[in-house]
């Protein structure tokens, strides 16, 4: 059995309006490699799902978003995303803004088959009443009333993992996955980057084993991409690269997304990519975060 | 604990101290400053009045002792004392086991906050900000408190914030079989004094003003009628042990960034 794919060959398993879940969490462990190539595909009418970052942004400036489902956009350490703040203020972006933990029940309600689970989470606020989909039903236990947070079904996730094997055993060695695993179980197929490729015999150590979040049939195909989280961290790899986020930035106010796009990711490789960003080396040499 | 007032201390001090003693009767729960000032302040409650409050290390650990601010040297150890990533944050919070302190751009009568959008419509929002994050789901499971580093009328709106992130006491917004008495709004701290929404009605009213702040300076910079007690403390100066542990929480002063010009506790 083997998975490995290029990221061409995933991102042409990919179709216009499909449903796709991207994991990681703000400017952390995004798989931009694979974002990179969807910039560089003829994809569009997106309905994405995630806890937003540059990945957001980037596709929303491109074009490729016809809807989001978000509880953040924000690349931390620069809190708002310009290129997700440019979409939302030109209006013409379908949005359904929900909770952190309304996303993450989402997820799981897919992951499980269910069509919806209640919570009391967006009650009294605005997100039952900007997402009417989203129903405010009575309960057969109480005499309250309770959101039915509906399943977030995914067609594809996409995720970023440190080591995996050719079979799609992944392994995230960061101190948090996030909710990669809830992403990869509400979705039909998932398509993974890791940093690194190893034999099934690196799991062996129940240490090692620990750190495997989904089973290895949830993943449909894996690429190796050393690196491919850049500018987003891949901890304990690399921390996320300021200064290239403070350029992206910056180009929101001259230049463009068309600027970065064409310098940075144009109809290049993520070789070609990374040595525009400084190499693999400097990219593994990215100091981590303090938070 | 000696307790000796300070004389001299800045105003971001004094919001400090006044948001760590909010923390000071909540046993076992796990703290969450959102902010620089918010999360001195929880820091400064663990390590003083309340050593059973949690903290995270923003990222995935719960810690036995909080980590200091801003850079910390290459040697540093936090202690953790438990993993607690993003997913499983919620299985603790949702428990109402938490008291939060953020800093939202809209506080409206009602006690609901806005960090989403502003202006506009919800399609087409003048300003886009973060989204609604986590607030609505903090703001109906869990005590809750915010800070306001310029108390005015563009923060303390006429009229309903613009997105309504939280579930506040608007009657118009309860849902069905829910009483208010299970929303845990507590105080607003801001630099001109503490309030909270025990007015009547749950009318937001005056608690304490920093030294040398008036009424009519609150009123007047505050978009909606705020409750005037009969009778208003001064907000308590912090002490020397105080100051004494905020210096080792925030070893590079970053607290003296946060407020503009970084004035002085007590107005000359």
């Amino acid at each position: 059995m083997n998975k490995q794919m290029s990221l061409q060959e995933i991102v042409g398993q990919l179709r216009d309006g499909m449903t796709i879940g991207i994991g990681g969490w703000g400017p952390r462990r995004k798989p931009m490699a694979l974002i990179r190539a969807i910039l560089n595909s003829d994809l569009k009418d997106l309905t994405i799902v995630a806890y937003g970052g540059a990945d957001v942004g980037m596709l929303c400036a491109a074009g490729k978003v016809r809807k989001l489902v978000f509880a953040f956009v924000s690349l931390d350490f620069i809190p708002l995303e310009p290129y997700f703040r440019a979409a939302r203020q030109s209006g013409e972006l379908e949005v359904m803004e929900i909770d952190e933990g309304m996303m993450l029940l989402g997820l799981r309600a897919a992951a499980w088959g269910c069509p919806f689970i209640p919570t009391k989470i967006g009650l009294g606020t605005d997100v039952i009443k900007f997402n009417p989909d989203i129903k405010v039903i009575d309960s057969p236990y109480d005499d309250k009333e309770w959101v039915a947070m509906p399943a977030l079904k995914l067609d594809v996730a996409l995720v970023h993992v440190d080591r995996a094997d050719v079979r799609g055993v992944c392994q995230i060695k960061a101190p948090d996955h996030h909710m990669d695993d809830w992403f990869v179980r509400a979705a039909d197929k998932t398509y993974v980057t890791c940093e690194e490729i190893v034999g099934a015999e690196a799991f062996a150590d129940p240490a090692e084993a620990r750190l495997v979040f989904w089973e290895r049939n949830f993943t449909t195909g894996v690429a190796a991409v050393p690196g491919g989280a850049h500018p987003s961290s891949c901890s304990p790899n690399y921390g996320f690269d300021i200064p290239h986020f403070q350029e992206y930035n910056a180009s929101a106010k001259e230049g463009g997304f068309a600027a970065y796009f064409d310098k940075y990711i144009k109809d290049g490789s993520e070789e070609e990519y990374q040595a525009k960003v400084g190499g693999l080396d400097a990219i593994r040499k990215l100091p981590q975060p303090v938070y | 604990m000696m307790t000796t007032p300070a004389s001299d201390y800045s105003l971001a001090e004094l919001m400090i101290c006044a948001n760590a003693a909010a923390y000071e009767h909540d046993g076992e729960v796990l703290v969450t400053g959102i902010g620089v000032l918010q999360r001195i302040a929880a820091s400064l409650a663990m390590l003083t009045t309340n050593p059973g409050i949690m903290m995270t290390d923003s990222e995935a650990w719960i810690l036995s002792t909080p980590n200091p601010v801003g850079k910390r040297p290459d040697d540093f150890v936090q202690m953790n004392e438990n993993w607690m990533g993003f997913s499983r944050i919620f299985d603790n919070v949702w428990s109402g086991r938490r008291h939060l302190t953020g800093g939202p751009t809209q506080i409206d009568r009602f006690g609901q906050a806005n960090i989403s959008a502003m202006g506009g419509d919800y399609q087409k929002p003048k300003v886009q900000m973060l989204g609604v994050r986590g607030f609505p789901g903090n703001s109906i499971c869990h005590a809750n408190s915010y800070m306001v580093p310029a108390h005015g009328p563009r923060v303390f709106i006429d009229g309903e914030c613009d997105v309504v992130c939280t579930i506040g006491f608007n009657p118009a917004r309860l849902p069905k079989g829910y009483s208010f008495d299970e929303i845990d709004l507590r105080c607003v701290y801001t630099n001109l004094g503490v309030f909270d929404f025990n007015g009547p009605e749950r009318q937001m009213q005056i608690v304490s003003l920093h030294p040398g702040v008036t009424v009519e300076e609150v009123v007047a910079n505050t978009g909606f009628e705020v409750h005037v007690p009969d009778t208003i403390a001064t907000t308590t100066a912090p002490t020397e042990e105080q100051l004494a542990v905020i210096r080792q929480i925030d070893p590079h002063n970053l607290r003296s960034k946060q407020l503009k010009d970084n004035p002085a506790g007590v107005r000359l």
